[in-house]
């Protein structure tokens, strides 16, 4: 089996990380109950022996042994120290070790070009190395999974530049990017800038990105804490749509951090992705979809690897006697535009490609059925009509008989895209703030028209799908042979 | 004669899994009809051929269970630790773990990445383990290899994989058993794949029978009374097909008496290199309960299966009976499904005694074979899984031609845009290996379109 390593960067991309690390470990406690360390959790941990000062690997061999001492295949990045000390202090600190940390104090003062370029550069080696050392433990590394946001400095800066330094080095593994969209209510008021600069490193360097809007997530956590008010201690609350303690998608009950923080429920949702991402290749399944198979079946064209995620159902009810939701309400909800992480809406725009993974207590006619029943609703290309891919995890995720993750590479996403950068050039036209980024070393004008140029021709790529639906398809005549 | 199969990719390994539960099934089924001495020579003579034997219990502990004749394939292991563990936990048979090969990371659905990458770098471990089977058998039958064509594991090595068996036993039989994705919603580049497979397997193989994960959805729906259909009902449909053809069979050709085995088999229904595309109609199919509860006429039986011929039916139920090999379209063309040869297997009470003339009408074959090698038909009174009657027929015929059409018409859009191509070219092909592809099955269609 294959391993996969986290790369999370900045504060974003470590909070996000944490949930993940929390868990990841709630999942595979849940499924292996006796401890074993086996090649499934081998693709996210690795197990030391922790009497060693700097522990060595216990191989998975027969997949029999115990486990010592889980550590994340993972590295953390940031310019700061906050999160990830505080991190390291908690109940997760024990996953990690000071080796695979990379951190500094002054921050990049929401500055890309200070990430990107300044501590690009300045880090570059240290981050080359760990890297490497967490590559070396794997024997045989698939993918990286890069998390960061796209607002502040560190995070899209440095995290693309560690982008484009796994290119460089590791050319046949996956780069997988997680990137949080600022909403436009942010705080951060460079952030449509170092959004559109990083964009660009994600659309040449990235295999593929799952790009995904912190306003989503608020309205999915949102709309799952309508259905379950808050318990207060000492106050049971008897409601009849009340959620099923540990099923929600934004809860972490069950973890090992047991304080709950702001961003947290948001964060976890984000964890779950990945999670259920991954489940396909890390668990057994009668149809597996393995993370190349991701990029493969939804990426028809190079640039145009932006894919947009919704996770269903969001909780399960916890009142026995309500009968249980229909399955075929999972699928249905999976396209609507309130269950994805980013604010667009698919249905109503061109799909190129389409993935359906499912864990649980789902049959393949269950697939079958619904997407026979789903797809006349719904706008292919016409030269990807039958654009599914599907996928069968039998393992369950922690809380729930059964979900869905959908993956959607949809002309939908222009308008997000649009969005951003009608907000860059607002401040591009007067050129408000670009000598803080022009000052530093190895920025030049230049890039802010690149970039611009880039994410434009991202957004005419996407609009171009949904133009040309309009238009008679003209069929190029299949080949004559004389025989 | 022994047979080795090839389980190729994630699915070739489960229904590889499959076959032989279902061999063992029949194998040890317990209503036979026949005499205890009988059954013990079919018992034999299957064992034989799908297995191999060990008289006692190895001194190390190993069972005494037959071990399928098996090399098991695949770019991760996941797939075959699964086959494996199955097949352990039935208690009548097993693999010889030894006989599997795998890799740690998956072909991702990616022909190019199978084909080019992996190919050449496991055909040496691969063909020393298929040496090793092959030495284990007194008599090599020829080889069954079975795959998906949506994948890139078992598409993309497997073409490999069967050049490679080509190249090493020459004179060999090879069966290829394609399984053809469902029309929506597996993989999506499962099109480009299909097309590459096909006009690879075309040029090595000695013949394709096609199953189809639409029409074994129908039957498990609608002829097996199945609610939630899973992979694994899928599988045992394509179980039940092959055995219902590979088990032992006496043909009545020349001189009669002869077992059936792969090669005269296969050189009966492909007399022509062009036409390898095989099919398989099976009659009866049912669920066990209602099995027991049926009963059937020979004459019911045979007319059906015809018809089903013909009428292109892929099971009895809904067949068109209005479709008659005289009817002409309005053009003058023939709409019947016109075949090239069949081989029909009558199993069970009194098969030696039925007469297949439905079967020897030379009108619904192609006008330039001789008659007397249109059909070939092979019988075994020994019940088949417990069914009292039935009737196997593998035809040559246009009704691959539909699903081909289909196949090549998709991928052909999508490469007019050249969507995904990049990730073939990533691993070393090139556009012109895609035409070239495009080129052959064309041809293909041409010849069956001219029969």
């Amino acid at each position: 089996m294959t391993q996969s390593v986290i790369v999370q960067v900045g504060q974003c991309g470590n909070q996000i990380g944490c949930r993940f690390w929390d868990l990841a470990l709630r999942e595979h406690a849940s499924v292996n109950k006796n401890g074993i360390y086996d090649e499934s959790i081998g693709s996210f941990f690795r197990n030391v022996d922790g009497r060693h000062d700097d522990p060595a690997d216990i191989p998975v061999g027969t997949g029999t042994g115990k486990i010592k001492s889980l550590k994340a295949r993972a590295v953390l990045v940031d310019m700061e120290e906050g999160v990830v000390s505080e991190m390291m202090k908690g109940p997760l600190g024990e996953v990690f070790d000071c080796r695979q940390l990379l951190t500094d104090v002054s921050g990049s003062g929401n500055n890309w070009a200070t990430g990107h370029h300044l501590y690009g550069t300045q880090y570059k080696e240290q981050i080359s190395e760990v890297v490497r050392r967490a590559a070396e433990f794997c024997d045989c590394l698939q993918c990286f999974f890069v998390l960061h946001s796209m607002g502040g400095g560190t995070g899209s800066g440095v995290g693309t530049s560690i982008l484009g330094l796994l290119e460089d080095e590791y050319p046949d593994v996956y780069r997988f990017v997680t990137a949080v969209y600022p909403s436009s209510e942010d705080d951060v008021i460079t952030s449509p800038y170092n959004a559109v600069l990083a964009m660009r490193e994600l659309t040449e360097h990235a295999d593929c990105v799952l790009p995904i809007e912190n306003q989503a997530l608020v309205d999915i956590v949102n709309k799952i804490s309508q259905a379950a008010p808050p318990t207060r201690p000492g106050k049971r609350v008897f409601s009849e749509h009340a959620v099923k303690p540990d099923s929600a998608l934004s809860t972490g009950a069950g973890g090992v951090v047991k304080d709950e923080k702001p961003f947290d429920q948001m964060n976890n949702l984000v964890a779950n992705l990945l999670l259920n991402l991954t489940s396909s290749a890390r668990f057994e399944g009668s149809l597996n979809v393995d993370l190349n198979e991701i990029t493969m079946n939804l990426v028809p064209f190079p640039r145009m690897h932006y894919l947009i995620a919704s996770q269903t159902p969001l909780f399960c009810s916890a009142d026995v006697k309500m009968p249980p939701r229909r399955l075929d309400q999972m699928f249905t909800d999976a396209f609507a535009r309130d269950h994805q992480m980013v604010r667009a809406d698919p249905r109503h725009s061109v799909y190129q490609a389409c993935a359906l993974m499912v864990r649980g207590d789902v049959q393949l006619s269950d697939i079958r059925r619904n997407i026979d029943r789903l797809k006349p609703n719904l706008h292919f290309v016409p030269w990807n009509q039958e654009g599914w891919k599907t996928g069968l995890c039998s393992v369950p995720p922690v809380g729930q008989p059964r979900c869905l993750l959908s993956l959607a590479n949809n002309s939908c996403i222009h308008q997000t895209f649009s969005e951003i950068r009608d907000r860059f050039s607002k401040l591009y036209k007067r050129k408000a703030h670009l000598h803080h980024y022009n000052q530093v070393e190895g920025m030049d004008s230049g890039q802010f028209a690149d970039s611009l140029e880039s994410l434009t021709s991202v957004i005419e790529q996407y609009r171009d799908l949904e133009t040309a639906m309009n238009q008679p398809v003209v069929a190029e005549p299949r080949l004559k042979v004389f025989s | 004669m022994s047979l080795i199969t090839l389980q190729l990719g994630q699915c070739g390994n489960q229904v590889g899994g499959q076959i032989f539960s279902t061999l063992v099934d029949d194998i040890f089924a317990k209503s036979t009809g026949l005499s205890n001495k009988e059954n013990q020579a079919y018992m034999q003579s299957s064992l034989e051929k799908f297995f191999t034997q060990r008289e006692t219990a190895g001194r190390d502990g190993s069972s005494s269970l037959p071990m399928a004749r098996a090399v098991l394939v695949d770019m991760e292991s996941k797939a075959i630790s699964h086959t494996l563990q199955q097949a352990k936990k039935s208690g009548r048979w097993t693999y010889c773990a030894k006989r599997s090969y795998h890799q740690k990371r998956g072909s991702g659905n990616n022909w190019a990445h199978g084909f080019c990458v992996h190919g050449p770098k496991s055909h040496e471990d691969v063909m020393d383990l298929v040496r090793k089977e092959a030495e284990k058998c007194s008599r090599l039958g020829g080889f069954v290899s079975l795959m998906s064509l949506a994948g890139g594991t078992g598409s993309g090595v497997g073409a490999y994989i069967t050049q490679s068996l080509r190249d090493e036993y020459p004179h060999s039989f090879i069966l290829n058993q394609v399984v053809w994705p469902y029309t929506t919603g597996e993989v999506i580049v499962q099109n480009y794949n299909a097309v590459l497979t096909l006009s690879h397997l075309y040029d090595t193989a000695d013949a394709l029978v096609v199953m189809e994960n639409d029409t074994l959805h129908k039957i498990c729906n609608q002829l097996l009374a199945i609610k939630n259909i899973s992979f694994e009902d899928i599988n045992r449909v394509i179980a039940h097909k092959l055995t219902s053809v590979l088990q032992p069979c006496v043909s009545d050709s020349a001189g009669g008496g002869q077992m059936c085995d792969l090669g005269s088999m296969l050189e009966h229904l492909v007399p022509h290199p062009q036409h390898k595309l095989l099919t398989i109609k099976n009659i009866p199919q049912m669920s066990d309960v209602a099995r027991e509860f049926s009963f059937h006429q020979w004459s019911g039986l045979i007319k059906n299966l015809r018809q089903m011929l013909i009428a292109n039916a892929p099971m009895e139920e809904g067949i068109n009976w209005a479709i008659k090999p005289s009817s002409r379209t309005a053009s003058g063309h023939t709409c019947f499904n016109r075949s090239l040869s069949s081989l029909v297997v009558l199993r069970g009470k009194d098969a030696n005694s039925v007469d297949p003339f439905y079967f020897t009408d030379s009108s619904i074959y192609t006008p330039w074979m001789p008659s007397d090698m249109t059909c070939c038909v092979a019988r075994q009174p020994r019940l088949f899984c417990e069914y009292e009657k039935s009737a196997a027929l593998v035809s040559n015929s246009r009704a691959s031609v539909q699903p081909l059409n289909r196949i090549i018409d998709k991928a052909w859009t999508m490469f007019s845009t050249r969507a995904y191509v990049h990730q073939y070219l990533k691993h070393g092909m090139t556009e012109e290996d895609f035409l070239d592809s495009f080129v052959s099955l064309e041809k293909v269609v041409a010849s069956y379109d001219n029969l």
